[in-house]
Formats: structure tokens, C-alpha cells, sequence
């Protein structure tokens, strides 16, 4: 079986992100990056089917962006992934997801990949769009937010447990398909110091524009459908007041305070 | 959008931490994660009980940590001795007797080894060690034989294949549950440092035993014992080196040892820095946070600073050594340095806790009672600045 897995970078869950001055986009500054969570359960299942199979399985790790999100192939390379795709152009930039899914497509589509998987979302953006859109440009099968999948004897289809409002949802599918990943799906391993020493060595693949056969004004924020046209913080929570003293005195108090600074009364 | 373009490879710029190279980050993530989920959560209890984290050893071997040293024929990820020090702050930070038992077994036990044994005998023992199958120990020490090591008295006599070894070793961190030791011992009475020579000695050896478990202040998961020998024969071709080199292969091996001893340190001080940051946040006396006192910044950014600075010094004491250039300086500054701004930052930590960093409850109050050792263990402070003293004043 040949196995695609969508890897992205994204800010560590306890970087604190802060707007750029015009609102544009985030500060990158300071910012550690790690592999997007969602996509260490994709990387962990692409390796449980490996090794279930023992049959040259091969798992592919891809990412597209720039220079920075090598490291994230690295760690899928650490993990034991077999070989790295890093797709990057500066005519990329700023791409939607559905721009971003077509360039994928162009990569993937030579390769014959029997399944794709993916984080069920990115946790930088939250689109949780890039898995569905890719399986659409392929015109492959797809299942979203799988917590279980079950193979058939001829592992040419399976049974995607997938986790929706309130219960699950089984599904079956058949190969060719795209699956994103969600979380108790697996157990994701640690990149151990062998495998780390190992994806030292191995060569990460670079495909540019020229490489996925799209004009630059099919990709990048000119190829895209949405634009991003600015960010806004959440509003600080607004300072607690603890109010002290007597019962009878906090309570003529707390509706004073309802009524005269609050206003909600 | 070329503002955007402008700030990522400024953040690409931020990111080279230290000038780490891409895998040596990946370590410290590998290590980092693996600290905070895996040794962490067992520190407290694991110290309570003065229990030996066996199950972590293996866990440890299982993601290469084990074998840091070894070269890869051997079964060993050879990652160095920098990408060790990575590894080791981090475990030492969740905690310092898992720690300590990483050290030992990869920079006194494994390195000798790799250095030194014969072909057969590193066949023999270094997979295992990789694999955490074997936990390795390092014995020089003795009850009248501590910072001067030299006047060591436990013989090896030859005989005719064999060496038979009498005496007593003191002292051994992880003796109760290592299965090889690095053992030195005297062969030559006549000479003084020129008369010891090195062994690789199997636990289940005849005539070799292992004593009772000292109780301790701090490092109370990690055991130190007595090694007894009663005419323990060991085959000669497990000496390491030739007869009579063993104390320069037990300095030198020290010198390894010092700078994961240094980075225990770093660990433990680091671990009061995060605990000191986190309590300043949230405990509030005067109707304030902690934290917005003068008083209780200093302390902070002190901490920080010395954490910084020995850091750094380790970081270089690890990287000669990897490019194999001296570094006993260096190593015996960085162990003084680090082992002696911990003790500070783990009073300064217990300190900003109050009462509450005095109570078991804390964690503090571990990584003070953990840290005391640092300076004292693998050369004490006092021998350090001889060692240090007498590059500068040798002519």
C-alpha cells in the first residue's frame, strides 16, 4: 500500500499569539512551531498499517510551506516515515485552503497513493478544510474526524469510525480515499534517537510551482476564492470585582453595581 | 504580504535557539515531551518511596536514550555527547534520579566501554546496554578513597586467565539494580595512580555482592550501595585498556560524567525557575501578585541569568568533547558553575514558596533536597577548582 500523510507546522499550543501591527497576520517572531497535533495521530495510523502489513507499505510525509516547515517532515522522518515531500514556492503564499488542496492534488495524483491521511483540522487556522477539498480534486472517497479504522481482509477498504455530534458515525470506504484523523484515533510514538539519526540522512523531495504544473495565478492568494482580510484578538476578559462585607451590604451593593456601572438592570 | 514574507524568516532566524541544529531540536523535543508525560508524573511518588524507575529505563533504551554513546554497529544511536546533555537537562527536570541513572549508565558506564574494551567484549555488552537490557555502574570510590581517589585499595590479582578481586567499593549510584560495572582496582600496590587498572564485572559474578541501600537526603529513587568482593574472579579480557591505565581511563571518563552531572544542574534549576515562575503568578499576598514584588523578581531573573550562563558553559564543555579536544577545564567549570548556581536557585525557589515550598507537597521542596548532591558527586566543588587551578598556574 502506498500512504500519503499531510503533515503541517503550527504554532506550539502554548505560544502566545500576538497580531502583527496592520492586522495581517500573526507575529512570527519568538513563535515555536511544532507538527500540527492532529497530524501525529495521521502519522501514527500511516505507521500502524505499515507495520500491520509487513509488505513494502510505504508512508510518504507532505507539507506545504516554507522553508521552516521542513522540520515537521523531519519529525514525521523521526517518527518512520519512509520519504518527505516539501512543496513550497513563493507563488504560494497566502493560498486558501481550496487553493492549497489543488496543489496538492497536482503532487499527489503521479504517486498512485491508495490513502491519504491527514489531521482532522489544523490547530493554527481551524479550516478543517484541506483534507475534504483534497479527496474532491482527487475525486477520491472521503472520511472526516475518524476515531477507529477497521480493514478488510483484502485491505481494499475499511470502516471509519467517525466521531460526530453526540455519537459515532460509521462509515465504509473504499481505496482510493482521504481520511483526517482525530484524536484517541491511536497512540502517537515519540521520534526515537535511532529514527532521529535516520531522517538525517534521508534526502526531503522539494516540488515548486514548475513542479505541479499550475500557472501563479491559479495558486497563492491570487488563485484563491477567499481572502483573508484581517484578524481580530478575542476581547480581554474584563477585570472580576469581588464584593466584600456583609450579605445585606453586598447585596444593596452588587444591584447598585448592576444597575448604575453594569447597566444590565 | 511582504511583510508577512519578511517576518517568517525573521521567526526562521529566532528559532536556531543556541544554534541547535535541526535534529539536535528534535531531541530536546523528543526528550522534552518524553520528560514531561512520561517522568514527571512518577517523580514525586518514585522519590516518596525511594523507588528505582526500572520500567522508565526501558522506555528510555526504547527511544535510543540509552545508548547515546554507542556507536551504531553496536546497537547505539551514537547521537554524542551534546545531544546527550539535550536529553539529560530534560529528564533531570522532571526528575534527577531517573536523571542520574541515564547519566551514569551512558557516560560512566557505556563510554568507558566504547573507549577501551576489547572487540569481544564490547559485542558482548554494548546491544545490551543499548537496549536498557543491561543498566550499567561505575565504581571508584571507596569508604577512605573519595576525593582522593588515587590511594583506592580493592585489588585485582591475576591468575593465570583470571583476575581475582578483593575489597570494597563505596558510594555506587545505581548499584542495586545495575547488572555491569566499570570497576577500578588496584593491580600494582607498589605504584599509586599507575597501579590501577579497569574492569567490566557482571553482576551475577561469583564473590562479588552488592550491600545494603544508603539512605539518603535527596535522590532518594535512585539507590547508592557498597559493592563487596570475595576472591570474584573476572576473565582478564575484561579489562578495559592495559594493566595500570585504569585511573586515566577513570578521569577521563569523568570528564564526561562531570558535564552530565553539570547538566543535571541546569535540569534541576530549571526545574525552580519554571516552578518559581508559575507560583509568582498566582500566589497573592498584599492584595498582589507575588510576582509584581521587586524582591521576587530579582530572585526570577537571577535565576534565569545563572541558568543561562552555565547552560552555555556545558553546551561547550559537550561539544569539545564530541570533537575530542580537551576539555577537563572546561567540564570541571561547567560542573562547579552549575551544580553551584542550583543550590542557589533551589533556595531561591523554596524561598519565593514560603511555607509551602517546605512542605513535601511541593515540588520545590524536592529539587532542593535533589540538587545539595551536585556538588558534591563526581568531583566536589573544592576538587574542581584545584582541577581548574592548576591549568592556570602550570607554568
Amino acid at each position: 500500500m502506498k500512504i500519503g500523510v499531510l503533515v503541517k507546522n503550527v504554532p506550539d499550543t502554548e505560544t502566545k499569539i500576538r497580531l502583527t501591527a496592520d492586522k495581517q497576520g500573526i507575529e512570527t517572531q519568538g513563535v515555536k512551531y511544532v507538527m500540527n497535533t492532529y497530524d501525529e495521530f495521521a502519522v501514527e495510523e500511516a505507521l500502524k498499517i505499515r507495520e500491520r502489513l509487513q509488505d513494502g507499505t510505504t508512508v510518504t510525509a507532505i507539507t506545504l510551506g516554507p522553508e521552516r516547515v521542513v522540520e515537521t517532515l523531519r519529525t514525521a522522518l523521526a517518527m518512520g516515515a519512509d520519504e518527505a515531500i516539501h512543496v513550497d514556492d513563493p507563488a504560494f503564499e497566502g493560498g486558501d485552503s481550496l487553493t492549497n488542496a489543488r496543489i496538492i492534488a497536482r503532487v499527489v495524483e503521479p504517486m498512485g497513493l491508495d490513502l491519504i491521511l491527514g489531521g482532522k483540522q489544523g490547530i493554527d487556522y481551524d479550516a478543517a478544510q484541506t483534507c475534504s477539498a483534497l479527496a474532491e480534486a482527487l475525486g477520491t472517497a472521503q472520511a472526516l474526524i475518524a476515531v477507529e479504522l477497521k480493514w478488510s481482509e483484502d485491505n481494499q477498504s475499511l470502516e471509519v469510525r467517525r466521531r460526530i455530534e453526540g455519537g459515532d458515525e460509521i462509515v465504509h470506504v473504499k481505496l482510493p480515499a482521504v481520511i483526517s484523523c482525530e484524536k484517541g484515533l491511536n497512540e502517537p510514538r515519540y521520534a526515537s534517537l535511532p529514527g532521529i539519526m535516520k531522517a538525517k540522512k534521508k534526502e526531503i523531495k522539494k516540488v515548486d510551482l514548475t513542479g505541479v504544473g499550475l500557472d501563479s495565478a491559479e495558486v497563492g492568494a491570487s488563485g484563491s476564492a477567499t481572502r483573508v482580510v484581517g484578524y481580530s484578538p478575542l476581547s480581554e476578559r474584563p477585570e472580576c470585582r469581588i464584593l466584600e462585607g456583609e450579605p445585606v451590604e453586598i447585596v444593596k451593593e452588587l444591584v447598585r453595581a448592576l444597575r448604575e456601572d453594569a447597566k444590565v438592570l | 504580504m511582504s511583510g508577512r514574507r519578511i517576518a517568517h524568516i525573521r521567526g526562521e532566524k529566532m528559532s536556531a535557539y543556541f544554534d541547535l541544529s535541526e535534529e539536535e531540536r528534535l531531541i530536546q523535543q523528543t526528550a522534552r515531551d518524553f520528560a514531561d508525560s512520561e517522568v514527571a508524573p512518577m517523580a514525586a511518588e518514585n522519590d516518596a518511596n525511594g523507588q528505582f524507575p526500572r520500567g522508565l529505563v526501558e522506555k528510555l533504551a526504547k527511544l535510543g536514550f540509552m545508548g547515546m554513546l554507542i556507536p551504531e554497529q553496536y546497537g547505539g544511536s551514537n547521537a554524542g555527547n551534546f545531544a546527550l546533555v539535550l536529553a539529560l537537562e530534560e529528564i533531570n527536570r522532571a526528575c534527577a534520579s531517573t536523571g542520574v541513572t541515564m547519566s551514569v549508565h551512558n557516560s560512566l558506564a557505556s563510554s568507558p566501554i566504547v573507549g577501551f574494551a576489547n572487540e569481544e567484549t564490547k559485542k558482548k555488552y554494548l546491544p545490551k546496554m543499548a537496549k536498557g537490557e543491561l543498566l550499567g555502574a561505575y565504581a571508584l570510590s571507596e569508604a577512605s578513597a573519595g576525593s582522593d581517589a588515587a590511594s583506592l585499595q580493592a585489588r585485582a590479582v591475576k591468575d593465570g586467565n583470571e583476575y581475582v578481586l578483593n575489597g570494597t567499593k563505596s558510594w555506587i549510584t545505581s548499584g542495586a539494580e545495575a547488572d555491569l560495572f566499570v570497576v577500578m582496582l588496584r593491580t600494582d600496590p607498589s605504584e599509586r595512580a599507575k597501579g590501577i587498572s579497569a574492569f567490566a564485572v557482571e553482576r551475577d559474578t561469583n564473590g562479588f555482592s552488592v550491600g545494603k541501600k544508603e539512605n539518603k537526603l535527596g535522590l532518594r529513587a535512585s539507590s547508592t550501595v557498597q559493592l563487596i568482593f570475595e576472591d570474584a574472579r573476572v576473565p582478564a579480557e575484561n579489562m578495559l585498556g592495559s594493566e595500570g591505565e585504569g585511573f586515566k581511563i577513570a578521569m577521563w571518563t569523568l570528564d564526561g560524567g562531570r558535564i552530565g552531572i553539570g547538566t543535571q544542574a541546569v535540569g534541576i534549576a530549571q526545574a525552580c525557575l519554571d516552578a518559581s515562575v508559575s507560583y509568582a503568578k498566582e500566589r497573592e499576598q498584599f492584595g498582589k501578585l507575588i510576582g509584581e514584588f521587586q524582591a521576587i523578581q530579582w530572585k526570577i531573573a537571577d535565576m534565569a541569568m545563572n541558568i543561562e550562563a552555565a547552560r552555555l558553559m556545558i553546551y561547550r564543555a559537550a561539544r569539545l568533547r564530541d570533537r575530542k579536544e580537551p576539555h577537563t577545564k572546561e567540564a570541571a567549570m561547567a560542573k562547579l558553575f552549575a551544580s553551584e548556581m542550583a543550590n542557589r536557585a533551589a533556595r531561591e525557589a523554596v524561598q519565593i514558596y514560603g511555607g509551602a515550598g517546605y512542605l513535601k507537597d511541593s515540588s520545590v521542596e524536592r529539587y532542593f533536597r535533589d540538587v545539595r548532591i551536585t556538588e558534591i558527586y563526581e568531583g566536589t566543588s573544592e576538587i574542581h577548582r584545584i582541577v581548574i587551578s592548576r591549568f592556570l598556574l602550570k607554568n
